[in-house]
């Protein structure tokens, strides 16, 4: 809509036919034109003459209509059945004209937006959560699977109702993703720090890894260290625009038995490495 | 006098009849008759003037005008109560209409002055 509907225009709603001017009384008028001779501005007022002076073709104003016995079929009431307590005389007023009342005019109802908090895993995996909103109603959200922190999703037709047979409008939903205890998202891959015992590093094995799918078994291999990264190609999360799923990243962190082990300690005393090695050899500062 | 679908379009110079079967349609304008045979009276044709000059050239839009249609209604309906209760106090006696009418100076010295 242009915004610089000028206020002329604005006064064809609302024009009057016949208006009394009263001393003192201020006159609505175009910014763009002042009459000083008053006759001439209450003319321009009621349109019969526009900003030049010219004659206005006569018009037949809407407001003339309105008030008439005709205007009743236009005329709304309904709004304001509660203009005051129940019971009282305005109230009445308007409630019994509203009786027999249509709505005529179709309206679309206003949208409306929620936001929803949800797991990673349904995020991953799509879930259907029931929202109940502040008027009681309920609304069934499918969440589609792959679906991002933040991502809108819209739900047709189930905002505010619609006015007058209008349809109701849509309602938006905001998904927010809770940080999972280990899983971590980044695009649609999952990572996860994984620990393994002394001797799953030493010696290598099959370890079951999960993801969000479920259990996976996974080789780790021979002599794998803290910050070791496996892939599990495919067990990330489904992309829904190319239906391509991302990877699973395992960091690998090598963890001591929590309470002191006397064979261990015995064991790496006695214990003299082939080729000796320092891990700090990049620390030169050390 | 009531006019036809084809006189209306033929009375108002900017309008469509496309955009008239629309408004129609949408509940702005409420003929009597059927879809056949629309019968417009002095206000029908009055509002489909008023939309006209409101749609092509305010540009008030499909999406905007129900919201000034509405509003507009609301107006009037007020007014139409608002003159069915000024007729009811005027039959008032004396005494209760002078107390009325000082109520009404008294929350018009309370409004803020613009």
């Amino acid at each position: 809509m242009r915004t610089g509907v000028s206020l002329k225009k604005i006064t064809l709603i609302y024009t009057p036919v016949t208006s009394q001017p009263r001393n003192g009384s201020r006159k609505f008028r175009s910014p763009m034109t002042y009459y000083k001779d008053p006759e001439k501005r209450l003319r321009y007022d009621q349109g019969e003459i526009d900003a030049s002076g010219q004659e206005n073709p006569e018009r037949s104003f809407y407001r003339a209509y309105a008030d008439t016995g005709d205007g009743a079929k236009y005329a709304r009431y309904e709004d304001f059945a509660d203009f005051m307590d129940k019971g009282d005389v305005f109230a009445d007023l308007f409630r019994h004209a509203g009786e027999g009342q249509r709505s005529h005019i179709k309206m679309q109802g206003a949208n409306t937006s929620y936001t929803l908090q949800i797991e990673l895993l349904d995020a991953a995996n799509g879930a259907k959560k029931r929202i109940t909103m502040p008027d009681g109603n309920v609304l069934d959200v499918t969440i589609p699977e792959g679906v991002r922190d933040r991502q809108t999703i819209r739900l047709k037709g189930k905002g505010q109702p619609g006015y007058g047979g209008g349809s109701p409008g849509d309602a938006y939903i905001e998904i927010h993703i809770k940080p999972h205890g280990f899983y971590r998202r980044k695009d649609n891959n999952i990572h996860i720090t994984l620990p393994i015992t002394l001797s799953e590093a030493v010696l290598g094995g099959k370890i079951d890894v999960p993801t969000i799918k479920g259990k996976v078994s996974m080789t780790v291999p021979k002599g794998s260290n803290t910050g070791t990264t496996l892939r599990l190609k495919g067990r990330g999360i489904l992309d829904a625009k190319t239906k391509q799923s991302g990877d699973q990243y395992v960091e690998l962190q090598v963890v001591l038995p929590e309470e002191a082990d006397q064979t261990l300690e015995d064991f790496v005393s006695k214990w003299a490495p082939a080729n000796s090695y320092n891990p700090r050899e990049k620390l030169k500062a050390l | 006098m009531m006019l036809s679908f084809n006189e209306v379009v033929n009375a108002i110079e900017s309008l469509h009849a496309q955009d008239l079967n629309t408004w129609i349609r949408d509940g702005w304008v409420l003929p009597s008759g059927n879809t056949k045979n629309y019968q417009f009276s002095e206000i029908d044709v009055a509002r489909i003037q008023l939309i006209s000059e409101l749609f092509y050239e305010c540009d008030f839009d499909a999406e905007a005008m129900p919201v000034v249609l509405n509003l507009l209604d609301q107006i009037y309906g007020l007014r139409r109560q608002l003159n069915t209760l000024t007729r009811a106090i005027e039959v008032q006696p004396t005494e209760i209409r002078i107390k009325i009418s000082q109520a009404l100076t008294e929350s018009g010295r309370q409004s803020p002055q613009t």
